[in-house]
């Protein structure tokens, strides 16, 4: 009998402990049911970089301001892979914050927008957003987000005054780009700046190449994602051959294997080197790191073969989304956050906190004056038509260990054409792990 | 580390159980007692084990999975960078395994003499065991920085162009080796001291009545009697090599390009890719692995401990 008892005791002890440890990986949802005209608070989450919090907490703070009853809090996750699967794991595990930003494209692709996300395809906000943007957000047929910031270009940062001091005019071929760069290295300057101490920038030459490579096939992105065409391929192999060239030729920067973005933005803002290839979307940091310089900075798309066919490739801005997990009040409360930040007023606030990197994708939000000089080079590209998205926001696949490969093509440790070889091998597991048809 | 010391604290239980085994029949704990301690075992260590072996077989996008049999482990196998990461891992387990053997032996016989500052240099030794790896290796990742890092800086004083390390493909794994060692060294000559100290001082005076030279000593009494501390020592580090990880990747993420890549470094870039089922089926390839080359020693070392 008094083992009997003893027992039972244990089995509740055991069934506790239990529910302790499984209980502690449960959700706390107490959110959606607040009433009309109660205040709402909402949960909004970012990556932690300086673009995305500085406006993220700004859109915030207006927009309380005009809705004094919903208050906004901001989190923040890491950037890159981890914060891929921070944002994956908040999701299947349904406890993502109400409202959150994350990028367009094929990365949004793989959040299973309709399995996790609100469709808002029938808010009025969704007829604002540009036609380039709305692909990039959604997923048969519904559209899922708002757009978080401005487009931004892909291509090459040149130091002007640089430039300027040797008479040179901005290339619009490859072979005008390479003469160039001769003449700067015979003026002791570098002259093509790479910074493989964070790999990620040296992906550049292989992805700012697509306008080229789409105005030789126009329906390349549709081809790649049914395994028809390869990196390896002309005309897509010419990234990795320029990455190879610029390094063959010796027109890198001596510590090109070890220094690290911010250091190699500063080396062609003080013009030490004459190019860097980069997004436009780094152009800001110039004013934290050389104040004063941001205008010596200008852009030029990534040249082709021809100079009719020099065009633009663009980045789309990311989205901010809302999950299934937000229901009643707060789901209305974010509807119309997400309103404000696609509207010419939301563009303000978000432009006043950290400057523009492009083109808006909303209707009457315009870029104004005062932007560097490298945003404004982005323009006529915009105005002639000559533009097309970064392959990423057209096609679902893309390799994972591209800025591996493109540093050991870079580095002279691959040949292009081994590299370009390897990296259609990276894609091909990418598309089978994504199960898509025909790999 | 801690790895380290808990599969230390591990045996010696194992032995102690066996020696208690006969009077374990009537103790008068029931086995229940085990229960609370195995439903926290069973969540967080055997479900999970079990539920990879499961997914391990699927192309899982943590929102759903599909069965797609063992493909992963094909594509795991077909990986080109696999195969540099088993090279690089042998490398380094071996390289640092090697090399804390031997510096641990050295500092260790150094440490247990009577030198000057003794136990000061023998708390300075352990410090960096102390210290978190990954602090450790942004620390290294400034300090072998190669144009304006402290050891080119240093080595240039004395007009020694220094190498490229971090930078270098060359280098690269091997210069993380060199700081693991100096991270794990400590242990290692703990581990010998404890050994050292252990042998019966008879075996030195009579070593000394007979004339033998430091040499003779050391070569004929200290290493031989200190064997099983060599073989502790080889067996952690063996383990802590095959499976490192943090260090590699606070200092190179496995780069420049692969040069640098482990198993785990690989394993891990494919579950940051999103690939869950693939590096699933990677981690249970190194859980094979690693119990493969494990098991046999763990019972080969063990039976040498009953038999002391």
């Amino acid at each position: 009998m008094v083992l009997d008892r003893t027992f039972r005791r244990v089995v509740v002890l055991v069934a506790l402990t239990v529910a302790a440890v499984v209980s502690g990986c449960g959700g706390d949802d107490d959110g959606g049911s607040a009433s009309k005209g109660e205040s709402v608070e909402l949960s909004f989450l970012v990556d932690n970089s300086d673009q995305a919090v500085k406006p993220a907490q700004a859109l915030a703070d207006a927009f309380h301001q005009k809705n004094p009853n919903i208050t906004i809090k901001i989190e923040t996750r890491p950037q890159g892979g981890e914060g891929d699967n921070v944002v994956k794991t908040r999701l299947s595990t349904q406890e993502m914050t109400d409202i959150f930003a994350y990028n367009s494209g094929s990365l949004f692709q793989a959040l299973k927008p309709e399995q996790n996300l609100t469709p808002l395809t029938d808010e009025e906000f969704v007829g604002r957003l540009d036609d380039a943007f709305k692909p990039s957000v959604s997923a048969n047929d519904q559209v899922y987000g708002a757009p978080f910031g401005s487009a931004f270009g892909g291509g090459i940062l040149y130091n002007k005054k640089v430039y300027e001091k040797l008479g040179l005019k901005v290339p619009t071929t490859w072979d005008e780009f390479m003469a160039n760069n001769a003449k700067i290295k015979a003026a002791g300057i570098d002259p093509v700046i790479q910074s493989y101490g964070d790999t990620w920038t040296s992906q550049l030459f292989v992805l700012a190449d697509y306008h080229n490579i789409a105005s030789e096939v126009p329906d390349w992105d549709k081809k790649y994602t049914a395994n028809q065409v390869k990196y390896s391929q002309e005309p897509a192999l010419e990234g990795f051959q320029h990455l190879e060239e610029v390094k063959k030729d010796g027109y890198l920067n001596k510590n090109f294997g070890s220094i690290k973005f911010p250091a190699a933005l500063s080396l062609l803002a003080q013009g030490k080197g004459a190019h860097y290839p980069q997004l436009t979307v780094t152009v800001p940091n110039i004013e934290t790191s050389d104040p004063g310089k941001i205008d010596d900075v200008g852009f030029f798309a990534q040249p082709g073969k021809t100079a009719d066919e020099n065009g633009l490739t663009l980045w789309l801005p990311g989205g901010v989304y809302i999950p299934k997990t937000t229901e009643g009040a707060k789901l209305d409360a974010a509807k119309k956050f997400l309103d404000f930040i696609a509207s010419p007023e939301g563009c303000e606030v978000y432009g006043k906190a950290f400057a523009p990197t492009g083109p808006y994708m909303v209707d009457g939000c315009d870029l104004p004056d005062d932007v560097p000089a490298a945003i404004k080079d982005l323009q006529p590209y915009v105005d002639d038509g000559k533009v097309t998205p970064a392959l990423e926001f057209l096609s679902p696949v893309k390799g994972p260990a591209l800025e591996q490969i493109t540093v050991e093509v870079g580095s002279g440790l691959r040949s292009a054409a081994d590299g370009a070889a390897l990296y259609d091998k990276d894609v091909e597991k990418q598309a089978q792990q994504l199960g898509l048809p025909g790999w | 580390m801690s790895i380290g010391l808990r599969d230390a604290t591990v045996r010696r239980s194992a032995l102690s159980l066996r020696r208690t085994r006969r009077r374990a029949k009537r103790s008068p704990y029931p086995y229940w007692f085990l229960l609370p301690a195995f439903a926290v075992f069973f969540v967080f260590f055997l479900l999970p084990t079990f539920s990879s072996f499961y997914y391990s077989l699927t192309r899982w996008t943590l929102f759903d999975s599909e069965w797609i049999g063992l493909d992963n482990f094909r594509q795991f196998f077909e990986e080109p960078g696999l195969t540099k990461g088993l090279t690089n891992t042998l490398i380094y387990a071996v390289v640092t395994s090697g090399t804390k053997v031997v510096l641990g032996m050295v500092l260790a016989v150094l440490l247990t003499s009577s030198v000057w500052g003794r136990a000061f240099m023998r708390s300075a030794v352990f410090f960096p065991v102390l210290v978190s790896t990954i602090g450790v290796g942004l620390t290294f990742t400034v300090l072998m920085e190669p144009d304006q890092g402290l050891i080119n800086d240093a080595l240039g004083l004395v007009g020694i162009q220094g190498p490229r390390w971090l930078v270098d493909p060359r280098y690269a794994l091997l210069s993380v080796a060199a700081v693991d060692v100096w991270k794990g060294v400590g242990l290692a000559t703990v581990i010998y001291i404890a050994g050292i100290v252990a042998i019966p001082r008879e075996y030195y005076d009579a070593a000394h009545v007979d004339g033998a030279t430091p040499w003779k000593t050391f070569r004929y009494i200290t290493l031989p009697l200190a064997w099983p501390a060599t073989m502790t020592v080889i067996v952690l580090s063996l383990i802590g090599g095959l499976r490192s990880f943090d260090l590699i990747w606070a200092m190179t993420r496995g780069g420049p390009g692969f040069t640098s890549d482990v198993i785990a470094s690989v394993i891990y870039k494919q579950y940051q890719a999103g690939f869950y089922g693939l590096s699933t089926a990677g981690n249970v390839v190194l859980f094979l692995l690693v119990s493969a080359l494990m098991l046999p020693l763990y019972w080969k070392l063990s039976r040498r401990e009953v038999q002391l």
